[in-house]
């Protein structure tokens, strides 16, 4: 599973793009995970306005994952 | 649309999506440069997400030609790290009328400049900060919407 995060999340977690070799089945649980490992990097995420992608497409709420999902993370847009 | 990192010359995509055209009446075209508004701003630095941010635009794009009945448009924004003065974004529309293409190509940068997935950093002398848009952005944008303009934007019209 390929986690990247953009524009400020960058900031907060002082990385941009992490493969997890034991990848967590639900989105719920890759946040809780995300979470455990850093409590910025958790709130940063809970934060309003940070929509979620999965495999390229905005989704919703918690979903279950593949092992191979690539999961986005997206802070309010800035536009160009 | 494309994504690029390299810049680009406005003058060669307008002659390129010009040429060879017999069932268009209108071309309109507009460049935005990398403002520097005043010595501290260094950069702009611009972050997409690569299969996601072209895709978005590329239905924005599509919606808009729908719209306003174009016969085609061209977008194209850099991304990277970009100095005050180079064009950052290009935006070309094609109709048979004028009108058409005029509104269409303010709808599309209205689109772009509040609500196109970028992440936006201003590097400056004393460092770098994360920018949103500005709030008249975002009244921009709204212009477009399907709802009815809220009462502040009618009167700001």
């Amino acid at each position: 599973m390929r986690v990247l995060l953009f524009g400020p999340l960058q900031d907060v977690a002082g990385w941009r793009e992490r493969t997890l070799a034991s990848p967590p089945p639900s989105l719920a649980a890759l946040k809780a995970a995300l979470r455990r490992d850093d409590l910025a990097l958790g709130q940063a995420l809970d934060r309003p306005g940070v929509q979620t992608a999965v495999d390229k497409a905005i989704v919703r709420g918690d979903i279950p994952l593949s092992a191979d999902a690539e999961v986005a993370f997206l802070p309010p847009m800035s536009g160009g | 649309m494309r994504l690029q990192s390299e810049p680009f010359a406005p003058g060669d995509l307008l002659a390129a999506f010009c040429k060879g055209r017999r069932d268009v009446g209108a071309v309109v075209s507009f460049t935005g440069l990398v403002r520097g508004d005043d010595e501290t701003v260094q950069a702009l630095e611009l972050e997409a997400y690569a299969g996601f941010t072209d895709l978005e635009i590329g239905r924005m794009a599509d919606a808009a030609a729908e719209r306003h009945g174009l016969i085609d448009v061209l977008i194209v924004h850099r991304v990277g790290r970009l100095p005050p003065g180079e064009p950052i974004v290009f935006v070309a529309t094609a109709a048979p009328h004028r009108r058409a293409a005029f509104e269409a190509a303010d709808q599309l940068m209205d689109y772009l400049k509040s609500r196109a997935p970028f992440w936006k950093k201003s590097h400056e002398a004393d460092g770098a900060r994360w920018i949103e848009p500005r709030p008249e952005d975002y009244l921009d944008a709204a212009r477009w919407d399907d709802a009815p303009a809220p009462a502040s934007l009618k009167d700001r019209r």
